[in-house]
């Protein structure tokens, strides 16, 4: 089944971050629920946006959220001190979000990773930049995997990101990124390929039916996880649509589901 | 009398071809090449950048009209005498160090181009000790700072402070931008100025050394 990894607690978004501000733990609360009940399989938690409390804004996330949870956390952070401590909180196996290819994440990260049994997000970006072609895309992903196996984190647990890139400023970056994942699941049938999807329409107008359309062509080719926002109803229709036609959803029943909850529409 | 509104619509509606035409039959004329640049191509793409603003006008179609323009700036140029090729303003444009995003930046920096100033791309990951190197060597007059990422954010601050302990602020004009740079990071961080797109950039550019 996809994966839906629910992208709100971000303190980069205002309301969350005047929420954290001020405490206000049934708002947290509240757009958790919501998350859950729309479907997202992972809630992810970024608290980075308020430079210098990283540290204590992740902790009393995470002391909030934890109650109420019934789906495991992706913690998102750039530093490994956050995430070795949000680790230690963590009482579902964590997805932590993320490690890359540059060098200084690179190294920061693997230490970290090195015996830790979670699901991790690899992003195919190195110090030359975003990729530019779909072998680079590739090859960066064979890296990450190789390297994530070495320190024992099987190719199962392990979620690329392609990086998707606008096409608004080259017409060939949605094949570009369609024929990478096709190659990387043709490789690792078993590495799970996730990211968000709205930097596809960066630059144009009409954006959300760019996203969707998008990812039904993304999940045709082996996406089976997504960085998005829950509460879009639209796209979450979309995708267990795609879900039931790709045949993962035995006797159509989460089709059937959403549309009596009233979450899917034609 | 040339019709430089048939050059700037020829840039709005992105039809490359008829404006190498219309180039081309406004030397004929002997207009010269200066007039066509100023009347006609940059004044076009000022309109570009304000529908851009607007949303009337699309990344894509920004970048065909760019093309555009480039084509015709490629015919002009042997015939532009030296103080006329470089009459625009020395841009400095660079994403901070630890940030590798290069798309916003190098739409800002087609724009100011395309606005007829002179840029100097320097590209991704650049150290503020290298943007302050620059700023010398080019004797820039404005600087611009690119970031995507709240974690790079902080790297704008200690670039403008590597800047002033150069003894430079007072020399350029500093301006930021990037999806999370907001007008009161900053004015926070002792900028002159941001622009939330490429198009408005390059005018708020124009302004700043006016």
């Amino acid at each position: 089944m996809f994966e839906v990894i629910g992208e709100r607690i971000n303190t980069s978004r205002k309301k969350v971050q005047e929420a954290v501000a001020s405490k206000d733990a049934q708002y947290i609360i509240d757009d958790v629920q919501k998350q859950q009940n729309a479907g997202a399989t992972y809630i992810d938690v970024n608290a980075g946006a308020r430079i210098g409390h990283e540290t204590q804004d992740m902790q009393w996330l995470l002391d909030t959220i934890q109650p109420i949870a019934t789906v495991p956390l992706t913690l998102d952070s750039p530093d490994p001190s956050v995430l070795e401590m949000a680790f230690q909180m963590a009482e579902k196996t964590p997805m932590i979000n993320s490690i890359s290819l540059e060098k200084e994440r690179y190294d920061a990260m693997m230490p970290f990773l090195e015996g830790k049994n979670c699901k991790i997000i690899a992003l195919c970006m190195d110090d030359s930049g975003m990729p530019d072609s779909s072998d680079d895309i590739i090859a960066r992903a064979n890296t990450l995997v190789k390297e994530l196996n070495n320190i024992g984190i099987g190719t199962g647990s392990i979620y690329i990101d392609p990086l998707v890139q606008p096409i608004s400023t080259d017409s060939n970056k949605g094949v570009m990124v369609l024929d990478a994942v096709r190659g990387i699941k043709a490789k690792y049938p078993e590495v799970h390929i996730t990211g968000g999807l709205s930097n596809i329409s960066y630059g144009l107008p009409q954006r959300k039916i760019i996203n969707r359309t998008f990812v039904t062509l993304m999940m045709a080719a082996g996406m089976d996880s997504a960085i998005i926002d829950p509460l879009d109803e639209k796209i979450m229709g979309t995708v267990r649509t795609a879900d039931m036609l790709l045949g993962h959803d035995d006797f159509c029943m989460n089709f059937l589901k959403g549309v009596r909850a009233g979450a899917i529409l034609s | 009398m040339t019709d430089f509104n048939a050059m700037q619509n020829a840039l709005v509606n992105c039809d490359k071809d008829k404006l190498v035409g219309l180039v081309n039959d406004a030397l004929t004329d002997n207009i010269p090449a200066v007039d066509i640049l100023n009347q006609g191509l940059i004044a076009g793409m000022d309109i570009v950048g304000d529908k851009m603003e607007n949303g009337d006008m699309f990344i894509p179609e920004v970048l065909m009209a760019a093309q555009a323009m480039g084509e015709c700036v490629t015919i002009l140029k042997p015939l532009l005498g030296d103080d006329e090729a470089a009459q625009g303003s020395n841009v400095i444009i660079g994403t901070v160090k630890g940030d590798l995003h290069d798309i916003g930046k190098n739409l800002v920096s087609m724009m100011m181009e395309s606005a007829g100033m002179t840029v100097h791309n320097l590209g991704v990951d650049i150290k503020p000790e290298d943007f302050v190197a620059q700023i010398k060597e080019k004797n820039a007059q404005i600087v611009c700072l690119s970031a995507l990422l709240t974690t790079t954010m902080p790297m704008m601050k200690q670039t403008i402070d590597a800047i002033v302990e150069a003894g430079l602020r007072d020399q350029v004009k500093v301006m930021v931008g990037g999806a999370p740079v907001t007008q009161a990071f900053a004015d926070e961080i002792g900028a002159d100025g941001f622009a939330p797109d490429a198009g408005s950039a390059a005018r708020f550019a124009k302004t700043l050394v006016a």
